[in-house]
């Protein structure tokens, strides 16, 4: 019998060890995995990277992770947000890395990375100052740069529902880089609005097949 | 000097207006974040134009207010959003092979310069005590089948945004087509930079010495 619903956040995360690269995901505070973020930061796991949209804020989620220490490097596209105070101020200290992707090749990485793919050519970016060390090449006369996949050891995503076979749906903008992370992580983890019985999703609208996932938490709180 | 306090400059909803007036029925457009998110509020109710957010909407709807706000429906912004019948959601690849697979019809991004050659820079001054952040700017400005940038033409002390040359940090090269502000609408085009309107009030030469880069006429 598969059973991917664990009991509680704090055995979902316990095996994450120092210096793991984990995926969150999350734009803004949409889709952000917050109770797993929260039993991140009690669980301690230290000199991580951290590969997210964006470098959180008000103290909380990733931001709070960054603040108690626990963050050696970010890999994000947007790091600046309102009270990103955390990041900003370690960031100007130079006591945490930045690797910044512009939005859509860090979608595309990731992407690339749970497909099995190593890397891709891409324009964007050519020419600029995030190109600087990358490969080019030209193609039908189209400038290129090469970017590599990202694959990781944790995902940690915000889903709405999941079952014991761990398949997701999402709610709303909430989806956006979780259906990705969770296919490029050697283990991901799924925060739940909701659990329910096999069957109960259509198979027509599952959004996360459950072969990505390793372990469905259910959280209570509102979607 | 050019006396800028007799003329009658364009306000943002004015560039707004001008803006929509280039943009088709049936149109895939996508708003960048700021001046041009402003755009929404003046499209016309007879053309059916899908707006397109990089976080995995399309068809989106005007801002959430009061029970309709849902914390996981946003926009580029982060602000709450609603979505028109018809809308569709879909993940973070998706949305992007949207922009850079080049089915997004047009892209609307602010600058903080644009070259006489269509390069543009807008995501960051090269300030070392600013965190860089790119966002989807580098993806949009490329993937979209026309990029048009929104802006005011002149910085803060007077010195035009057009330059022969980008000296703040590109975003891409050759990427725009079509420059609205707050002085005239201006097309990128092979042969150099066209200036298709501009207010009442000034003239073109006056124009062309504002923006310090060479400059033809399109009739007006």
């Amino acid at each position: 019998m598969i059973q991917k619903i664990i009991p509680s956040v704090a055995e979902a995360v316990r095996d994450i060890a120092n210096g793991s690269t984990i995926l969150v995901s999350g734009f803004g505070g949409a889709g952000l995995p917050i109770y797993l973020l929260d039993a991140l930061a009690e669980q301690g796991a230290k000199d991580l990277t951290i590969i997210s949209n964006n470098a959180g804020n008000s103290g909380i989620g990733i931001s709070k992770l960054i603040g108690l220490g626990q963050v050696k490097k970010m890999v994000c596209s947007f790091p600046r947000q309102p009270e990103s105070g955390a990041f900003d101020d370690l960031y100007r200290d130079g006591k945490i890395e930045l690797e910044l992707v512009p939005q859509g090749t860090l979608a595309e990485r990731i992407r690339a990375g749970g497909a099995g793919i190593g890397g891709f050519y891409t324009p964007t970016g050519f020419g600029t100052e995030l190109a600087q060390g990358k490969d080019t090449r030209v193609i039908d006369g189209v400038n290129y740069i090469f970017e590599t996949a990202i694959k990781a050891d944790y995902a940690l995503i915000k889903a709405d529902k999941g079952d014991r076979w761990g398949n997701l749906t999402y709610h709303r903008t909430g989806r956006n880089f979780g259906p990705i992370m969770a296919t490029a992580a050697r283990c991901t983890i799924a925060q739940v609005n909701q659990l329910v019985e096999l069957g109960d999703l259509d198979p027509e609208t599952v959004v996360t097949p459950g072969i990505f996932v390793k372990r469905v938490v259910l959280l209570g709180g509102k979607s | 000097m050019i006396d800028l306090s007799k003329v009658q400059k364009r306000s943002t909803a004015d560039i707004a207006k001008r803006i929509v007036q280039d943009i088709p029925d049936g149109a895939h457009v996508n708003l960048g974040i700021g001046q041009p998110m402003t755009i929404s509020n003046y499209l016309p109710s007879d053309r059916e134009i899908l707006l397109h957010s990089e976080n995995g909407i399309l068809g989106m709807g005007p801002l959430a207010t009061g029970d309709d706000i849902d914390e996981e429906l946003v926009n580029a912004g982060k602000q709450p959003v609603t979505m028109l019948p018809g809308a569709s959601l879909c993940h973070h690849a998706d949305s992007f092979v949207m922009i850079r697979g080049g089915h997004i019809d047009i892209c609307v991004l602010g600058a903080f310069q644009v070259s006489v050659k269509g390069d543009i820079a807008n995501w960051r001054t090269g300030d070392p005590k600013a965190i860089p952040a790119v966002g989807g700017a580098m993806d949009l400005a490329l993937g979209a089948k026309k990029l048009f940038v929104m802006m005011e033409h002149l910085t803060k002390s007077g010195e035009s945004k057009l330059v022969k040359e980008c000296t703040y940090p590109l975003t891409a090269l050759a990427a725009v087509d079509c420059i609205y502000t707050d002085l005239a609408t201006i097309a990128v085009t092979p042969e150099g930079l066209v200036a298709v309107d501009w207010i009442d009030g000034l003239s073109f030469e006056e124009l062309q010495e504002l923006s310090g880069v060479p400059m033809m006429r399109a009739s007006k």
